[in-house]
């Protein structure tokens, strides 16, 4: 009897371990493929092994050095876009969102309810009105017109943040208030160090949010040399998919390091931000 | 005794400003008299514009004139640009008639504060109770006015454009006028039969894909994670990281490199196929199997985050019914059964209505993997795969139907906020209920 379940269980623990393997391996194949791809000498799509017979980092070289991309300038324009908006969405999204957990003033419950209604939209039903916007205030074309929209649409997506800061203790803001301090030094003082996961959350998907969108940078930035990584990158793809592969992939492997990097290594915070949210629903 | 009050409100109401004056507040009211002249400045040329703008959409069309001898082009209104621009006014005289309302509204309290023999307040105290009283509203002013005109207005105008017939060939601007509609847009949509044929298609596909997308990379989800859970694995961490990849990376690398992994030709997942001797597959190029496939993807996209988020509910059953089963003698399949699945599905019923939701709204994979094709010779402007929201997006800017774009936009709001009130009443209804927790 006791074999029995010691056997029956040793089965189910190698049962277990067998498709944990596999859906690991679905998991890490793209990802090795492309890395492995962009290593691998010629442009073709098609190879008949899975590893080259030798490793080379033309493609990379190539990204930097042929003038029909400017690699460098997107790289340096990305950083630029993201990294600000990072900072401004996240200024903008915990203040307004400490304001709707922690005040009762008139008109909150409509403001949470026209924050609902908006996010039903579909995104880019405003794009074309949005870019008629910029076209008038002679913003197209220009990184700020880019950070300008990331950081005033962050705000719709702040939920989260508001179910964050509703689980602090109220006693918290009370006894400091008693002490004295005012509303903004309260923030400053108590909150901010308290919020260290979802301002992490917060920075983390704004920037990662204004690093890969090519949908609206893609509408707005029109010259070559203002263009950001992902415009760049879509172009790569739809100009020469098939005859420039390796190209292609170096370029996705650049991209996607710094982003992939700041999720594993943030983990922790990602994943407590996205359940904090879940559980406010 | 109620003569301040009357007075100062009056005064107000004719000057914004005269009121605080009145009162002797002389800094405040100066800032108000400032703020009145900047408005009428702009208002008094503009608004009337912007009425006329919005109400008729223009008058005069592009045409050529003869000047002398020479035909001279002559610049005809720009039906879209004077909508925008009406409603950018419209807005901005709607946020300066409240702030008139209130400084009429400031200039009564403290004259009736005043009639009462307190003091008005100065400038100093004015700004201490605004960053003190009023700090909510110092906080969401300026996120609410990026919202205003980054996103309200943009809307409005979309939803306006639906009621018009801003379309290709015969109504783009500068070249020709655009006329207000009325329901006509919806009417074609839904009776035309080129355009209910593609409508009807794409919204039952639509559809399908939700429900699909979101059934399997929950369940997908809530396997992965049971089974890193599960008792006796070893390395629960380092799964836990290997499984969180996908998710990691960025959906425009990792949606790009799928088209190619599997592309018919050249792509290495029909390689291993006749590798193995089996024949390739049309991945991206047959209609039913580009389905299939952008919901394999979608499950590789999509069961990292499922898996994460069951994961820390898991961790949230108490132990001790656990333990109570195991008196009891259940076998690991009944408590699965009657704790853990209960349990789970519970707590993320919410979470599975908004995925579902999201999944009608899933931009990124239709449209990074296979762009909405292969084409459909059935569909106008869209392919086998498309959503409606790729429907939109190519309509919108590929062929430039924006007032068919627009009443699909408002039809998918409708769904999504029928969606999301169903949902709200049925969270209510489990909070009631009071089963967890």
């Amino acid at each position: 009897m006791k074999m029995g379940v010691k056997s029956a269980n040793a089965l189910r623990l190698t049962v277990s371990y067998i498709i944990l393997i596999a859906i690991a391996v679905c998991c890490l194949y793209p990802a090795i493929w492309v890395l492995v791809s962009s290593l691998r000498p010629g442009t073709s799509l098609f190879s008949p092994t899975f590893f080259p017979e030798k490793f080379t980092f033309v493609h990379y070289k190539e990204l930097f050095t042929n003038n029909r991309f400017q690699y460098g300038t997107w790289y340096l324009n990305t950083l630029k876009i993201a990294t600000l908006s990072m900072i401004f969405s996240t200024i903008l999204t915990t203040l307004s969102m400490y304001a709707l957990s922690r005040f009762r003033f008139r008109g909150r419950k409509s403001t949470l309810t026209v924050m609902l209604v908006l996010g039903m939209f579909p995104g880019f039903m405003s794009m074309i009105a949005v870019f008629i916007v910029l076209l008038q205030l002679n913003l197209l074309d220009t990184h700020a017109a880019l950070i300008l929209v990331y950081s005033a649409g962050s705000v719709l997506g702040g939920f989260i943040v508001k179910g964050f800061y509703d689980t602090i203790p109220r006693s918290l803001d009370e006894a400091a208030r008693m002490d004295g301090a005012t509303h903004l030094q309260v923030f400053v003082k108590i909150m901010l160090p308290l919020s260290k996961p979802m301002l992490t959350y917060v920075a983390l998907t704004t920037f990662t949010g204004a690093w890969v969108d090519f949908i609206f940078a893609r509408l707005v930035l029109r010259s070559k040399e203002n263009w950001t990584l992902a415009v760049g990158m879509w172009d790569l793809v739809n100009t020469s998919q098939n005859s420039n592969f390796t190209l292609f992939a170096a370029g996705a492997v650049l991209i996607a390091i710094p982003i992939t990097l700041l999720f594993v290594f943030l983990q922790r915070f990602l994943v407590q931000g996205l359940t904090s949210g879940a559980s406010k629903g | 005794m109620n003569r301040h009050r009357g007075i100062a409100g009056i005064l107000s109401f004719l000057f914004m400003g005269l009121g605080q004056l009145y009162n002797r507040q002389f800094i405040k009211g100066l800032i108000f008299i400032v703020v009145e002249a900047a408005a009428l400045f702009y208002f008094i040329p503009n608004l009337g514009k912007a009425f006329w703008g919005v109400i008729t959409l223009g008058e005069k069309t592009q045409g050529f004139q003869k000047v002398g001898k020479v035909m001279v082009r002559v610049e005809g209104d720009h039906s879209i640009y004077l909508l925008i621009s009406g409603l950018i006014t419209l807005l901005v005289f709607a946020v300066f008639l409240i702030f008139y309302i209130m400084n009429i509204r400031d200039a009564y309290v403290t004259g009736k504060l005043r009639d009462n023999g307190g003091q008005p307040a100065a400038f100093k105290q004015s700004w201490a109770h605004l960053t003190d009283k009023n700090f909510p509203y110092l906080m969401l002013s300026l996120p609410a006015l990026g919202v205003l005109f980054f996103t309200i207005m943009p809307i409005i105008f979309m939803i306006m454009l639906a009621f018009t017939n801003y379309a290709s060939p015969n109504h783009i601007p500068p070249k020709s006028l655009v006329d207000w509609v009325g329901f006509e847009t919806f009417t074609n949509l839904l009776t035309l039969k080129t355009w209910s044929a593609t409508f009807f298609g794409v919204l039952s596909w639509t559809v399908i894909w939700a429900v699909i997308a979101t059934v399997t990379t929950y369940f997908g989800g809530m396997l992965v994670a049971l089974l890193v859970e599960s008792k006796g694995v070893r390395f629960k961490k380092m799964w836990r990281t290997i499984f969180i990849l996908p998710y990691a990376i960025p959906q425009l690398i990792s949606l790009l490199v799928m088209r190619n992994l599997f592309n018919g030709q050249f792509g290495p997942i029909n390689q291993y196929l006749s590798y193995f001797g089996l024949g390739k597959l049309p991945w991206l190029t047959d209609p039913l199997w580009a389905k299939v496939t952008v919901i394999i993807v979608n499950m590789w996209v999509g069961i990292p985050v499922s898996m994460v988020l069951i994961m820390g509910i898991l961790t949230a059953i108490p132990k001790d019914l656990y333990e109570a089963a195991d008196v009891d003698g259940a076998t690991g399949f009944q408590k699965f059964k009657i704790i853990t699945l209960p349990f789970i599905l519970f707590s993320t019923a919410p979470i599975l209505i908004t995925q579902f939701a999201g999944n009608i709204n899933n931009f990124n994979v239709i449209f990074l993997l296979t762009n909405g094709d292969p084409v459909n010779g059935d569909y106008q402007y869209a392919g086998s795969t498309d959503l409606l929201v790729t429907w939109l997006y190519k309509l919108t800017l590929n062929n430039s139907q924006f007032n068919m774009s627009a009443a699909i936009g408002i039809i998918i709001f409708i769904i999504i906020a029928s969606i999301s009130i169903f949902s709200y009443r049925r969270t209510k209804s489990f909070k009631e209920e009071d089963m967890i927790q």
